[in-house]
């Protein structure tokens, strides 16, 4: 368990936050709030993370992949939460290129991880159904005919769906809502006839839709492994994006800490520092503590990946469950903290409190991996 | 990296060979081994491992070797645990002199200190007690009263220390005494060392909520010390306090290796809340505390081996030990709370019989004593505001 990042991995990190600081600020994902930009990114800053080699971290060198892992992504993708960077980089290289790489046949991969390494190909993971995280829910059903399955339902809370040239869709080809047992996984053009897709504007400014299939006629190759046992496969993608969405957060979380910090030690109220007052410090302290906790966590859980340990699950409930609260109290004390000031637009503490409820929805909520870990521990 | 490969296996060989089968489990805490000039072994093994570890410097694996230690680096002295955790053996030596006196008498003690009480520390063969709190100094540490005034050839000490652990049992104290009334607080504290011997040295026990007196009051009546006892500078004994009080701090975030019921929260929820059919403890709630719990749990633990592991990468963030003794011990609380809360009406015995087992009488006791953590120390308010000041450096009031 490398518990630390290694010299490469710093550096790539450094790397990423002098970018994404030049680059793609908090002031980015407001310009594009305000101009309601159609794509929801920028393509220009996209073309620039896949030059600097970030779509191809976690690929195979086969694919034209650096092979770097995802404590190297995870580097990337935490310094990404300090600036609330908006870019295909998560559904695309966490959710579309793992699940090829941990379930997709020669043909598939070799069809799409290059595509995916040279920026030409946008991936999203059609999953959801309800309003909250239930893999094992899906209902939207693959249906076997002469040319292949045919896809029928509905799917929502597709994280840059609206966007995406592909996607993976999570569909049952048997058995009832709520088996994981009769699910699988579909690569599917999302401009394929009978998909309807609504940009959905969430909270965050950030990017998401809901997506209909109304007969979607598929070929049998288009199955991602073996019908009916994609789950196998889905489980351990979703770790991996509970893992990536945890690093995110905890950046997101840090950021939005020392900005207070910094608030706490300027701001002056009854001719004193505001930051003087012990019931302020006290709460600040317990933040950097678990904060610190928090830390630990994700880079254990960033390594187990890496390491294909055994305990991968229960540390992705674990990232994504502590990550969850720690954002959530952080956000929450941080406009607290800032006082009037807080509770405006103009001020971007704001940003981070709206990317946080997102993220906390995204892929389970403490309640999810809080049950998920006890069972996965035998209580 | 290869010599460390060796040190392994030549490690592993020796305490294979070495440490007896009765001492590859868990000490209860009749058979932990204190040092003492009158100690007694539980047995012979113990005994035996004992001397085995403190003929190599083991039971001090990282102190210099010139005063009998193991002189290991921190890779070599983490090998050796690991080893030891991995065989199961129990620590043959327990002492706050290893814990906490030791490492500030190697950075501030004299070469005479040093060659005199530091052998002795490794041989288990002086138990010491700590003499820091005061009836009218607790948090407030510097506002301490205890007199040592300067009679030429000696010190005079005249005054009470306040939970002065074990000191019942202990052979030497490290005191901190007040050696000039005139300045400011903190700097008129200087640090010595007092033989429990000595005439006008006297102790009583304070029995706590546990039913327990580990806690004592010490007595300092007309008791003379000698001048070449004081560790330090005179009037700078604050500066080694406050470097002992890390040592301190780090062993309380550690407690939960201290022997407690012989059961974890989990086997304790298995055993006396019970599953359903469906896997799931039968009680919602306390489902919920024990997961809260057991996650919160491997987060400090983690984060453990990420401090000890930036350090030696020399990478190390200084100030995130600063969060262990308040993470540490209030999470050591909430386990021992929720333990009782999982044990039901067995959770709440108090004495044996034959309605109670051991454990769960441990179980009681240990969720009593818990409440001590996050006091003795430096309570988890000080702790607080230390990070406050020391990592975020917020400003004073």
């Amino acid at each position: 368990m490398p518990l630390i990042f290694n010299e490469e991995q710093r550096l790539l990190k450094d790397t990423a936050k002098e970018f994404l600081n030049s680059n793609a600020p908090v002031e980015a994902l407001r310009k594009l709030r305000d101009e309601k930009d159609a794509t929801g990114y920028s393509t220009e800053l996209w073309r620039q993370m896949v030059e600097l080699g970030w779509a191809s971290i976690i690929l195979p060198e086969a694919y034209d992949g650096l092979d770097f892992g995802f404590m190297g992504l995870g580097a990337v993708i935490e310094e990404s939460g300090h600036t609330l960077s908006a870019s295909p980089l998560f559904s695309t290289v966490v959710l579309g290129a793992s699940t090829l790489i941990l379930g997709g046949n020669e043909q598939q991969k070799q069809d799409n991880l290059p595509a995916i390494a040279a920026g030409e190909l946008a991936f999203a993971l059609a999953l959801e159904e309800g309003s909250h995280h239930d893999p094992a829910a899906v209902k939207l059903s693959a249906e076997q005919n002469n040319e292949g399955y045919i896809l029928n339902g509905k799917k929502t809370f597709v994280l840059d769906g609206h966007s995406a040239d592909k996607l993976i869709v999570v569909a049952r080809s048997s058995g009832e809502a709520g088996c994981t047992d009769g699910l699988s996984l579909m690569l599917v053009d999302a401009n394929a006839t009978g998909i309807t897709r609504t940009r959905t504007i969430m909270a965050d400014s950030r990017n998401a839709a809901n997506i209909s299939f109304d007969n979607v006629q598929l070929s049998a190759d288009d199955v991602i492994g073996e019908i009916g046992q994609g789950f196998s496969i889905l489980d351990p993608v979703l770790d991996r994006a509970r893992i990536a969405m945890a690093a995110e957060m905890l950046g997101g979380a840090q950021e939005c800490f020392d900005r207070t910090i910094e608030y706490l030690k300027e701001r002056e109220q009854f001719g004193v520092k505001i930051g003087s007052f012990q019931a302020l410090k006290h709460r600040a302290a317990i933040m950097y503590t678990e904060l610190q906790l928090s830390k630990s966590v994700i880079l254990d859980a960033l390594s187990a990946i890496d390491e294909q340990r055994a305990d991968t699950n229960q540390l992705a409930s674990l990232a994504k469950a502590r990550l969850n609260d720690v954002y959530q109290l952080v956000t929450n004390e941080a406009v607290q903290m800032h006082g009037g000031i807080g509770v405006t637009d103009e001020l971007e503490i704001g940003f981070f409190l709206k990317r946080a409820r997102v993220s906390m929805q995204a892929f389970g909520d403490s309640g999810f991996h809080r049950d998920r870990y006890a069972t996965l521990c035998g209580y | 990296m290869e010599a460390l490969q060796q040190f392994r296996a030549t490690t592993r060989e020796w305490l294979e060979a070495n440490c007896p089968q009765s001492q590859r489990q868990p000490a209860t805490r009749e058979e932990q081994v204190w040092a003492g000039r009158n100690k007694t072994f539980p047995s012979d093994d113990a005994k035996i491992w004992l001397e085995k570890m403190s003929a190599k410097g083991w039971t001090c694996p990282d102190w210099p070797a010139a005063y009998g230690g193991g002189g290991l680096g921190d890779e070599e002295t983490k090998i050796l645990l690991e080893e030891m955790k991995s065989l199961g053996c129990r620590k043959p030596l327990l002492d706050i002199g290893i814990w906490m006196l030791g490492p500030a008498l190697l950075e501030y003690g004299t070469e005479e200190q040093k060659l005199e009480h530091i052998p002795k520390i490794i041989r288990g063969d002086i138990r010491w007690c700590q003499g820091y709190s005061e009836p009218g100094a607790g948090s407030d540490l510097a506002s301490l009263q205890t007199r040592a005034e300067d009679k030429g050839d000696h010190f005079l000490i005249n005054g009470t220390k306040i939970w002065t652990t074990n000191a019942d049992k202990a052979d030497f104290v490290f005191c901190l005494v007040r050696t000039n009334t005139d300045a400011i607080k903190q700097k008129g504290i200087s640090f010595l060392l007092i033989d429990m011997e000595t005439e006008g040295v006297s102790t009583s026990l304070i029995e706590l909520i546990s039913g327990e007196s580990e806690f004592c009051q010490t007595f300092f009546d007309n008791v003379k010390v000698p001048k070449n006892n004081l560790v330090g500078e005179l009037n700078a004994g604050w500066s080694v306090a406050k470097s002992l009080l890390k040592h301190e701090r780090k062993l309380m975030s550690e407690m939960g290796e201290l022997p407690g019921p012989g059961f974890s929260p989990a086997q304790a929820a298995q055993k006396y809340v019970g599953l359903n059919n469906d896997g799931k403890l039968k009680n919602a709630a306390l489902r919920e505390q024990l997961t809260q719990h057991e996650m919160d749990y491997r987060c400090l633990g983690l984060t453990h081996f990420r401090t000890f592991e930036e350090r030696i990468n020399g990478v190390a963030d200084s100030n995130v030990p600063l969060i262990m003794k308040y993470v540490g011990t209030e999470e050591q609380k909430k386990k021992d709370g929720l333990l009782v809360a999982l044990l039901g009406s067995q959770g709440i015995g108090w004495e044996q019989g034959e309605s109670f087992t051991a454990d769960e009488i441990l179980s009681t006791r240990s969720w009593l004593f818990s409440k001590a953590l996050s006091i003795a120390g430096g309570t988890s308010e000080v702790q607080l505001n230390i990070i406050a000041k020391r990592v975020l450096g917020l400003p004073d009031a």
